[in-house]
């Protein structure tokens, strides 16, 4: 028996619409951090010196192989058992748990994005680099002129799929306090001891918002790899 | 031919023996991060007052209790998918809860109480003006505070477990909790953890929400065990088999007035 009356009450209509600020918020923020870090790491990923691929490896293969719940849990509650955590100046920050949970959500997606990046770049054809490199352009040129840009661009696909991968992801951030979509369904959930109806309307949430941004990556591919879709008359 | 009349024959008695020996079986959902009610020992054993008193009714209703662990919030929801028979943890008798379970008498009672860091706050609902306060998902406590608190300006943050609550206490992140007076003294203000924080103000009460004590709840409907569980309290009252429960434990009397 579903009785979904309960969920059109103003209160918890009001907790779902916090909840999905919260998560646009946290998905947002996170995207950006992770974004802007993983393009110079991506550069240093396809480097030549151990010194400068290693510590970005490393990074990524940690982040990569463990589960992100785990990794959330060591930012908020295993950080906080250090009393050197605790006076020192990023505590303000830490002890905050919105920020905690952007940490490690923009940490993750670095990491994928990252790898995700190396990979396009290291799959450049060979024929635009060497023209590049006849025409005399410097390293520097060559990637800010051909390398990134192509290689954003390839990636736009796997990308879409890594934005829908995190705003699942966010989710995680209910565990730590925060309500989110999954916090404010978790809420009533306990509140009316009901777990269908509260979760099957976060789901439908969840959907319509992946649906929008599958659409929004759609009308972004069409627009930027144009180039590579075969040729109509 | 012969062959399946006898192993047919075998395997009847077998199950008739196994049936004949074995005591009727009580599935009991519990919370284990509730010390000292129920919680685990080190060597991850479920132990506690919940457990010895589950255990001491079962004893005298000549069945045998066996546990599962389920997470506070879920734990009634789990108790009318069937995923046990009873709930002995801690659970308060309150009518919100009523209309989703049947409650027995009360097994014991003990009193609500704010804790902060000493002499922080007075305890008073204004007093937490601006404060963050953390208390257990789904439990009486948040319930009371959103009813005294919140309107007073409280912001009151909801954790899966009183652990939780009691390492964002110690780390600062939250300025007070309310509680269970016995579980936060046993589970934190006796720890490490806990020095430095005491509880404020006096005790808590609201009938309506913390009802009439901790009780065990079944699902609706099944009287039958209801009826067991609560000759089984009164039974063990009466015999002392509660007071030597109670004294392992505690140095009061839990069962309260």
């Amino acid at each position: 028996m579903l009785d979904f009356a309960m969920l059109i009450e103003p209160d918890n209509l009001k907790l779902y619409a916090d909840g999905l600020l919260t998560t646009l918020k946290l998905l947002l923020v996170s995207l950006a951090c992770g974004l802007a870090v993983s393009v110079p790491l991506s550069v240093l990923r396809v480097a030549k010196s151990p010194l400068l691929y290693g510590p970005v490896w490393l990074y990524t293969y940690v982040i990569r192989g463990t589960p992100m719940l785990l990794q959330l849990y060591l930012i908020y509650y295993g950080l906080s058992q250090f009393a050197v955590v605790r006076d020192s100046l990023a505590w303000p920050l830490l002890s905050d748990a919105s920020f905690c949970a952007m940490l490690a959500l923009a940490i993750n997606t670095c990491a994928y994005t990252t790898e995700m990046l190396a990979g396009a770049i290291r799959a450049t054809s060979h024929g635009e680099v060497e023209a590049a490199k006849s025409v005399g352009m410097s390293r520097a040129t060559l990637y800010r002129r051909i390398l990134l840009p192509s290689a954003l661009r390839r990636s736009l696909p796997a990308y879409s799929n890594e934005v829908v991968m995190m705003l699942h992801a966010t989710s995680l951030a209910s565990t730590v306090t925060l309500l989110d979509i999954t916090g404010a369904a978790d809420r009533l959930y306990s509140t009316y001891y009901m777990p269908f109806e509260p979760f099957l309307a976060a789901a439908l949430v969840y959907l319509l918002l992946t649906w929008g941004l599958v659409r929004v990556f759609r009308q972004l591919e069409g627009r930027y790899l144009a180039y590579l879709a075969p040729r109509s008359h | 031919m012969k062959k399946l009349a006898v192993s047919v024959a075998l395997a009847l008695s077998c199950s008739g023996l196994a049936l004949a020996e074995q005591p009727k079986q009580i599935r009991i959902g519990v919370e284990a991060a509730y010390e000292p009610f129920a919680y685990k020992s080190p060597d991850g054993k479920l132990v506690g007052f919940d457990i010895d008193m589950a255990n001491a009714l079962c004893a005298q209703m000549k069945a045998k209790c066996v546990f599962v662990e389920q997470e506070w919030k879920g734990i009634i929801p789990a108790l009318n998918a069937k995923k046990y028979d009873a709930i002995i943890s801690s659970m308060s008798i309150t009518d919100e809860r009523k209309k989703a379970v049947d409650f027995t008498d009360k097994y014991y009672h003990t009193p609500a109480r704010l804790i902060a860091k000493a002499g922080s706050i007075s305890g008073t609902p204004a007093s937490l003006k601006g404060k963050r306060l953390g208390v257990l998902k789904a439990s009486t406590h948040e319930k009371y505070a959103q009813k005294y608190y919140a309107p007073a300006g409280a912001i009151v943050v909801p954790y899966d477990s009183t652990q939780q609550v009691y390492m964002d206490l110690a780390a600062g992140r939250l300025d007070a909790t309310s509680a269970d007076s016995v579980e936060s003294s046993v589970g934190f203000l006796k720890k490490p953890e806990g020095k430095g924080y005491a509880f404020v103000g006096p005790v808590l009460k609201d009938p309506a929400i913390f009802g009439q004590g901790a009780g065990i709840a079944v699902r609706k409907g099944d009287d039958d065990l209801r009826n067991g569980f609560n000759g089984a309290i009164k039974a063990i009252r009466a015999n002392g088999t509660y007071k030597k429960v109670n004294d392992k434990h505690f140095n009061f009397d839990a069962y309260g007035a």
